[in-house]
């Protein structure tokens, strides 16, 4: 029977009998009505792929491999090389994934293990409030408070640390900016919070209770516990928390566009102006009136979807995976 | 050598010593630090913004529909425009992601079962929220303003496209949770599967869905990225949705934030106001209706 319903999709799979084929119009219609709805995802998803594609081919034509990945940008001369910007979106997302990581784990574990159910709702509440607040406002306090804030805060440490061999290479440098790779990994870290602490502490609250108690009742105090039973358990679906909270901070656009400095460059100092891909196409797309130009830009959003699907891809595959393990465990 | 009996005696085997209760209390202490971490940066934005906002924020700040040059001060004018850019496309949005969402969601939850294509598409749903917002802009502006010029009408399929993996997979999550007695019960009077679906599954599930939707329709409310390529800006009243450039709260605030003017900035803050509380106001709305009509809780 089960056989027969997934070779006739127009059979519910809750209705046995026959009838069922003869089923009143209305109801087969709003059956595919439904189907067309979630197929739509695909559609989409291939659309994307498909016209984002079509649009940015002149850039890969008119450049070539080595003129897409060089580190040459420069419009007004027609050089479109799109490496300061991968560079870019790669070192303020680690940095706020770095940030981000004991940030939110201990926020888990906090909400988990720590505080009672009926406090843990608040603390749960506040979180919310935090993914609430629009991206854009993120970065006009980032640019307009933050940034003039932490200048001051930049200049003192990168002065304090000149001639100290390794750490001045990242926080040293001249031309320190409030407005930095620095900043904007910062308020990445911050956006990205909410989702990294609610999936790590989904993934957390899988852990089975018997392996809290035994952990308990060998004499481990809360930390053994959490070290001993709770990691182990839950680290490859907090790894993967990460990894969706990574893609989130690589696609953040309008925040780093206003707190990243703007300017093309590759550089090891984090307190200096930089830019990313989504910050790119952002404030320049307006300009981009130019065949390759707005071709460039299109394709640097292909880039971008390709990464943050690739990332997507593997988080949910790990997270499932770790959650599916718990729950069938 | 007494102290060291004495101390001896009183040991409780069930209190952990020295240097593993320190680690313990270090270890607590470090949780709540991270959440005081994370506290600050939202107690400083929502301050600001509020003390900023509010003394840009008048009657005639919110209903003048001309948004001035960014030299003028913020006496000038007004963020009407934006306001009513934002409710338009946000709203028109919502029209048309609700509706495919909630169906997308009951294709997985009633029809699907463990068909392959429904996990497909349950996967993809959940990828899809995670794609960034920007390219949703770019995809529109690729298919539609490429054709059809910039209108608001773009830039409401822009955040209909962010808002329906959202939806799709809310809807199926609270449609989850409806016990299968409810439907069983239904069949069992002769009625049909999508009159059970829509008659009996979905009033059951309706508090988590409508908070649901009204959660991605918050989200969408300040989204910037997928409005610059498709509605662009203008700087009066547009409210014709279906053509013509368009402006919304956010891009204002966008646009405004470069701005050296402190003219300029005070709008900047107080349509930020604007958004946060229009954000907020959807919010506590879902948890009302979560509150209320929630029948079967996660």
């Amino acid at each position: 029977m089960s056989h027969a319903a997934t070779a006739d999709p127009a059979i519910p799979a809750g209705s046995a009998s026959p009838l069922s084929r003869r089923r009143p119009l209305g109801d087969r219609s709003f059956q595919i009505l439904a189907l067309s709805a979630g197929l739509l995802v695909l559609v989409i998803l291939v659309l994307i792929a498909v016209s984002m594609t079509q649009q940015s081919t002149t850039w890969f034509t008119t450049e070539g491999w080595s003129g897409v990945f060089s580190t040459d940008w420069d419009p007004a001369h027609n050089k479109f090389g799109a490496v300061p910007f991968i560079y870019g979106t790669l070192v303020t997302s680690a940095i706020a994934i770095i940030i981000a990581f004991p940030v939110s784990v201990g926020i888990s574990l906090l909400l988990t293990e720590v505080v009672p159910r009926r406090w843990s709702r608040p603390i749960v509440y506040v979180i919310d409030l935090l993914a609430v607040v629009p991206s854009v406002v993120w970065g006009l306090w980032g640019i307009l408070v933050l940034a003039p804030w932490l200048q001051t805060i930049y200049q003192d440490i990168a002065s304090g640390l000149t001639g100290v061999p390794v750490l001045s290479t990242f926080f040293g440098g001249t031309g320190i900016s409030g407005a930095s790779f620095f900043t904007a990994g910062l308020i990445l870290a911050v956006m990205i919070t909410p989702i990294v602490t609610s999936l790590s502490r989904e993934v957390i609250a899988t852990v089975p209770a018997i392996d809290r108690e035994g952990a308990y009742a060998l004499g481990a105090t809360r930390w053994e516990m959490i070290r001993g039973a709770v990691w182990p358990h839950s680290q490859a679906g907090v790894i993967g928390a990460l990894l969706l909270g990574l893609g989130r901070a690589m696609g953040e656009t309008i925040a780093a566009a206003l707190v990243i400095g703007s300017s093309p460059t590759i550089t090891t100092h984090l307190f200096t102006t930089g830019y990313s891909m989504p910050a790119v196409i952002a404030n320049q797309f307006g300009e981009a009136t130019v065949g390759v130009f707005r071709a460039a830009l299109i394709g640097m959003g292909v880039l971008l979807f390709v990464l943050t699907i690739i990332i997507n891809l593997s988080a949910r595959a790990i997270v499932g995976r770790s959650v599916r393990r718990s729950r069938g465990a | 050598m007494m102290a060291a009996i004495s101390e001896h005696q009183t040991v409780d085997l069930r209190e952990p010593s020295g240097w593993r209760r320190t680690k313990n209390q270090i270890a607590t202490v470090g949780m709540w630090i991270a959440f005081v971490v994370m506290l600050v940066p939202l107690g400083f934005v929502l301050v600001t913004v509020i003390a900023k906002g509010a003394s840009a924020i008048t009657w005639q700040f919110l209903t003048n529909t001309t948004i001035p040059v960014n030299v003028l001060p913020v006496t000038f004018g007004g963020i009407g425009a934006a306001i009513v850019g934002t409710l338009e496309t946000t709203g028109f949005a919502a029209l048309i992601a609700i509706p495919l969402g909630v169906l997308g969601g009951i294709y997985i939850n009633e029809y699907g079962g463990n068909h392959v294509l429904a996990r497909v598409i349950n996967f993809f749903a959940d990828v899809m929220t995670g794609v960034p917002s920007i390219i949703m802009g770019l995809f529109i502006f690729t298919i539609w303003v490429l054709h059809f010029g910039y209108s608001g009408l773009a830039g409401s399929f822009a955040l209909a496209c962010l808002m329906l993996p959202i939806i799709i997979r809310s809807t199926y999550e609270m449609l989850r949770l409806v016990p299968d007695s409810l439907r069983e019960g239904s069949y069992a009077l002769g009625a049909t599967k999508a009159r059970v679906t829509v008659t009996v599954v979905l009033p059951a599930a309706i508090g988590g869905i409508v908070s649901g939707a009204l959660l991605a329709v918050a989200r969408a409310a300040g989204e910037t990225a997928p409005l610059i390529f498709t509605i662009l800006t203008t700087q009066s009243l547009n409210s014709n949705l279906f053509s013509g450039a368009n402006t919304a709260l956010p891009l204002l605030i966008f646009q405004n934030a470069q701005q050296p003017y402190t003219g300029a900035q005070a709008r900047a803050w107080g349509a930020a106001l604007t958004l946060i509380a229009i954000a907020f106001i959807l919010m506590i709305i879902a948890r009302l209706v979560t509150a209320r009509f929630a029948r079967y809780a996660r």
